[in-house]
């Protein structure tokens, strides 16, 4: 059995999490002040993950930048790969906050989405 | 002149907010300032998440926060917002002179709520020796080039101070392809949330130093490094502890000054010791202070 520590990125409390861990599993979780750690415990042992925020270039748009999300958290090993694709985007369309920008992102499952609205 | 029963000076979080709390409580004759072309402030620059969890239960970037409460304002009648508006003059009986493209109006407030929000610290103010090359950046700014404007101040950056801002501009930096060297703290402790530490530095493996300080900036035209020390618990620098590290940016993030000009410009005394860091609270304290001098 091994013993990990870690802090709690949900919120920012940051609560200082004590996993126990065998084989890659989680067994048991502490420190935990919300509901919210023990997920993001076993979540980051076992497949960690982020949600990407970055932004995509835009043409013939009021302004130059336009902020994008995944609607889900993804992969933290896909990160790096995430952000160099998002740079290749360009949005041409006006958009509103919510609007998918690339469906099924890098076919992880998520979307990347506009997260302002732009005319 | 006109008169107005509510002028707010700022649409950023605080003002915008406070337009909205002024609507519920029956103001209908409200005037918002806003210097820039947006409404929302630094929230637009704020593109990462970590917005709304208490408020909203979601997590949501600083774009989609400010858009809630946005669309919400626009929603309200009796709210004139005015962008591209830069308040020039204040005086103490509540004149605003203020700019807009292509004129110059003057009004008088009954009741001024200044929502101006803060400025960011500079090299100057942490005294910082050494050369005066181009490539020093606060980190805000930095972040305004990269998420608003779209260009990546630099290659190699040094990050000074462990403010939230900083951390979170040490992973932008990253993701954009830059390299980040080193994220400074003259404490011992990050001076930013600990869930910026794991998700924008430790993440990355960014090397984050500790009771450390930048000695000197080197570079003639460009920064070319930085020399750094380490210091004991009385933030002495320890002698032979230097090291050098090459860069060719460096951010600052070492905290935020209140933009009070206005506010002294109108008489208001002290104003150092009215405002905290936290704009908000800040506001409603500078809100009671001219209810009690007016």
């Amino acid at each position: 059995m091994e013993n990990r520590k870690l802090t709690c990125i949900e919120c920012p409390k940051g609560c200082n999490l004590s996993v126990d861990i065998e084989n890659c599993r989680v067994m048991k979780v502490e420190g935990h002040k919300c509901p919210k750690g023990e997920p993001y415990a076993v979540s980051e042992i076992e497949n960690p993950q982020r949600v990407l925020t970055a932004v995509v270039l835009s043409k013939g748009l009021s302004l130059k930048m336009i902020p994008v999300r995944t609607d889900k958290p993804i992969p933290k090993a896909k990160i790096i790969d995430a952000a160099l694709a998002i740079k290749k985007l360009q949005i041409t369309k006006p958009v509103k906050a919510g609007d998918v920008i690339a469906g099924n992102f890098m076919g992880l499952d998520v979307n990347l989405i506009a997260t302002r609205d732009m005319t | 002149m006109t008169e107005r029963d509510l002028v707010i000076v700022g649409g950023g979080p605080a003002g915008i907010a406070a337009a909205i709390a002024a609507h519920e409580n029956g103001v209908r004759d409200i005037l918002l300032l806003e210097r820039d072309q947006y409404l929302g402030g630094i929230l637009n620059q704020c593109i990462h998440t970590g917005f709304g969890l208490g408020y909203f239960k979601e997590n949501l970037t600083g774009p989609e926060y400010a858009g809630r409460f946005i669309e919400k304002l626009h929603s309200l009648k009796g709210i004139e917002i005015s962008l591209s508006s830069f308040v020039v003059n204040l005086t103490s009986d509540k004149t605003l002179t203020y700019l807009k493209p292509g004129m110059l109006s003057t009004i008088r407030a009954k009741v001024l709520i200044m929502a101006t929000g803060c400025r960011e610290k500079t090299r100057e103010m942490v005294h910082i020796a050494g050369d005066r090359p181009a490539g020093v950046f606060s980190a805000g700014l930095a972040q305004k080039l990269i998420n608003i404007e779209g260009l990546l101040p630099g290659n190699e950056v040094v990050i000074v101070g462990s403010g939230d801002i900083g951390l979170i501009m040490a992973r932008r930096f990253l993701l954009e392809g830059a390299e980040v060297k080193a994220v400074i703290e003259i404490q011992k402790e990050s001076r930013g949330l600990i869930r910026n530490v794991v998700q924008c530095v430790k993440d990355f493996g960014i090397p984050l130093y500790f009771r450390h300080k930048i000695a000197k900036i080197r570079g003639k035209d460009r920064v070319e490094g930085v020399d750094i020390v380490k210091v004991d618990d009385a933030l002495n620098e320890i002698p032979g502890s230097g090291s050098k590290i090459s860069c060719d940016t460096i951010l600052m993030s070492v905290g935020l000054i209140p933009e009070n000009e206005l506010v002294e410009m109108a008489g208001v005394k002290d104003v150092n010791k009215i405002f905290g860091r936290e704009a908000c609270r800040a506001i409603f304290k500078v809100a009671k202070l001219w209810k009690i001098e007016n």
